[in-house]
């Protein structure tokens, strides 16, 4: 028997349902509309201001300005134009490299092989993120382990044409945007084999036994079948990869050549050069990325399977 | 006459279970054969065999006379028709129907030409552009049929196919799947646990136990004349007499078969017919079944038996009254001990 007053306000609330349901959600919604999509809309307000050039106030006047002043400068459309595309190699990397492993996760490990796997791939996340990136810059160090490691499997040179290769190379793999590439596909990888797993874990076996069944090579199968039907994962995986690429400027920071990255341009612009009204206006780029990114998944069909 | 399916001393293995214990098979081309059996009891893991979809751990699978054991499904002329239907849901009705045609690298207009073709075969040409997920449990059960059709296979297979289907759906397909077989003359193997399709539709049923072929035989002698207490209480839902029971009614200890309709119930003490056998017991329940009714006699030996009689046999005997049940000897079926 329950104490009487809890009683009352169960049979309170049973016969209605709306404003149970209400009361539950009202916390998180205030939470999510107020903290979250206010301090956003804030940040794109701020996106319309302009800076005085002379005393360096912000006008609260709306302008596309600071727009005109972010598209003009071919420095900032560089900086642009550099991480949408690590973000796009990182992401088409990420994806290639997680789906055996998400393949292997979803349909051939044992329960206590899936167990292992689960805890592998996301036992890199317990570890702060700084340590990580700074072990990375050891790691890729000009005398670092992993160039110790390829020159005593002889493939010193490998490297070293890697590095002379324009654009990508660098005086070692630290200071490079080979190594930046690398440590960054090393950290976003778990956020593309998670939903990449539970995508094909959707994916009934009878489902490919049909297709193999009526004739369909490995191959075929996976390109008219598993390819398909994981797309939702595969979009969901790479908007992780996509847009954490975009926004991180620590990574850029401490490890890769010394070109900027958005990220890194709205932690200078907000902070010592004092440009709040540009860092929000770089800050609104990765969001338009990614919305036409989702625009052009979803014209694809990778949501269809939903 | 070379056997469409030839399964010669097929065993598999999973660890130490044997699901499939050494069997032999061997299935003539057009003829509807079905594999019955209960649940585990290694029916289904023949048909993946067949299918290709599974190794054996030993013997050989032989379609059309060729060993086939290490050829991989997408290159056996069988086709399967999945107990889950297996459509893929990202393709429409004449898409799926399509799919063979598809990877085999015939035409678009050609293979939805074929599609067309197939889906008019199973009544359903009105819904090609339809997505599964529109479908009905019936409808999509004919599209999968169709798409396992239209790869004109040797031998199609057919795992459960009706067994999420209402009763009513599930006579309707019975008979429309018996007479698309009997219209393209293939050879259908047909998976399932529920004895009444099988009797009712194959030609040849193969009833499995433990992984093992039981019997092996024509739906009217497996009814009739069963050989194990396995297969009588199986396929037959007949009464096993075994035991002390046995001993009392014939004066021998060998188990028989009596099917519930072949027995009578009479007052106590009356007059026996000539040939007749007989026990006696007490009446514990009657179940209503519209035309018959079933009537459940504990016997003073223990054992429970069943007799259906047509409604209104006997309306005034009441629970509990003491019975007397008896039967023809010639329809008593000896069986093997299991």
């Amino acid at each position: 028997m329950q104490h009487p007053p809890m009683r009352a306000i169960a049979t309170f609330l049973y016969g209605r349902r709306g404003f149970y349901l209400s009361l539950l959600l009202l916390p998180p919604l205030l939470w999510l509309g107020t903290v979250y999509l206010g301090s956003l809309l804030a940040l794109l307000m701020h996106s319309f201001y302009a800076i005085d050039e002379f005393t360096a106030r912000i006008v609260p006047k709306l302008t596309l300005a600071t727009y005109r002043q972010l598209v003009s400068q071919p420095a900032h459309v560089d900086i642009v134009l550099r991480t949408l595309g690590m973000a796009v190699a990182v992401t088409l990397t990420a994806a290639v490299v997680a789906f055996p492993v998400a393949n292997y996760m979803a349909r051939y490990a044992t329960p206590r092989m899936k167990a292992f796997f689960y805890v592998g791939v996301m036992l890199p996340m317990w570890t702060s993120y700084l340590v990580k990136v700074y072990a990375w810059r050891l790691v890729l160090a000009k005398q670092g382990v992993l160039s110790w490691f390829l020159d005593q499997l002889g493939l010193a040179p490998a490297l070293d044409a890697a590095l002379q290769t324009p654009v990508i190379g660098g005086p070692s793999l630290a200071s490079s945007y080979l190594g930046m590439f690398i440590v960054f596909v090393y950290m976003w990888l778990p956020f593309m084999i998670l939903p990449l797993t539970a995508a094909l874990e959707r994916v009934p076996q009878s489902l490919l036994q049909a297709s193999a069944d009526l004739g369909a090579r490995p191959g075929q199968t996976f390109r008219n079948i598993v390819l398909p039907l994981a797309l939702p994962g595969l979009a969901a995986g790479s908007v992780f990869t996509f847009s954490l690429t975009l926004g991180d400027y620590i990574i850029p920071s401490v490890v890769g050549a010394p070109g900027y990255f958005i990220g890194m341009m709205v932690y200078q612009q907000q902070g010592t050069a004092g440009n709040l009204p540009l860092a929000a206006a770089f800050s609104v780029v990765p969001i338009i990325l990614i919305a036409i990114y989702l625009s052009l998944a979803k014209r694809l069909g990778a949501f269809d399977a939903l | 006459m070379t056997p469409a399916i030839e399964l010669a001393g097929v065993s598999r293995l999973f660890g130490a279970v044997r699901a499939l214990d050494n069997v032999s098979l061997s299935i003539a081309p057009g003829e509807f054969f079905a594999l019955l059996g209960p649940s585990g009891s290694g029916k289904t893991t023949c048909l993946r065999l067949i299918a290709g979809f599974d190794h054996p751990t030993s013997g050989k699978i032989l379609l059309d006379g060729d060993d086939v054991t290490d050829i991989p499904p997408f290159e056996r002329s069988v086709n399967t028709v999945f107990q889950d239907y297996a459509l893929f849901p990202h393709m429409d009705v004449a898409e799926n129907v399509a799919y063979g045609p598809k990877v085999q690298g015939i035409s678009a207009p050609e293979r939805r030409r074929l599609a067309l073709e197939m889906l008019e075969l199973v009544r359903l040409a009105a819904f090609a552009d339809r997505a599964p997920a529109q479908l009905s449990g019936g409808q999509k059960q004919r599209v999968a049929l169709a798409r396992a059709l239209i790869n004109k296979p040797k031998v199609l297979l057919l795992d459960e196919p009706l067994g999420a289907l209402d009763l009513r759906l599930r006579e309707e397909m019975q008979i429309e799947l018996k007479a698309i077989q009997q219209k393209i003359g293939i050879t259908f193997v047909y998976v399932t646990h529920d004895q009444g399709e099988a009797l009712s539709m194959a030609d040849r049923v193969a009833v499995f136990r433990d992984g093992r072929v039981e019997q092996l035989d024509s739906p009217r002698d497996l009814y009739e004349r069963p050989r194990t207490a396995f297969v009588a209480r199986f396929v037959g839902s007949a009464n096993v007499i075994e035991g002390e029971l046995a001993r009392r009614v014939t004066g021998g200890g060998r188990a028989f078969a009596i099917r519930a309709e072949a027995i009578e119930v009479l007052a106590p003490g009356a007059p026996l017919p000539d040939g007749a056998l007989s026990c006696e017991g007490l009446l514990e329940d009657i179940h209503y079944h519209g035309a018959t009714s079933r009537w459940h006699v504990r016997t003073d030996a223990g054992q429970t038996i069943v007799a259906v009689l047509p409604e209104g046999a006997a309306a005034a005997v009441p629970h509990g009254s003491r019975v007397r049940l008896a039967w023809s000897r010639e329809n008593i079926v000896p069986l093997a001990d299991s």
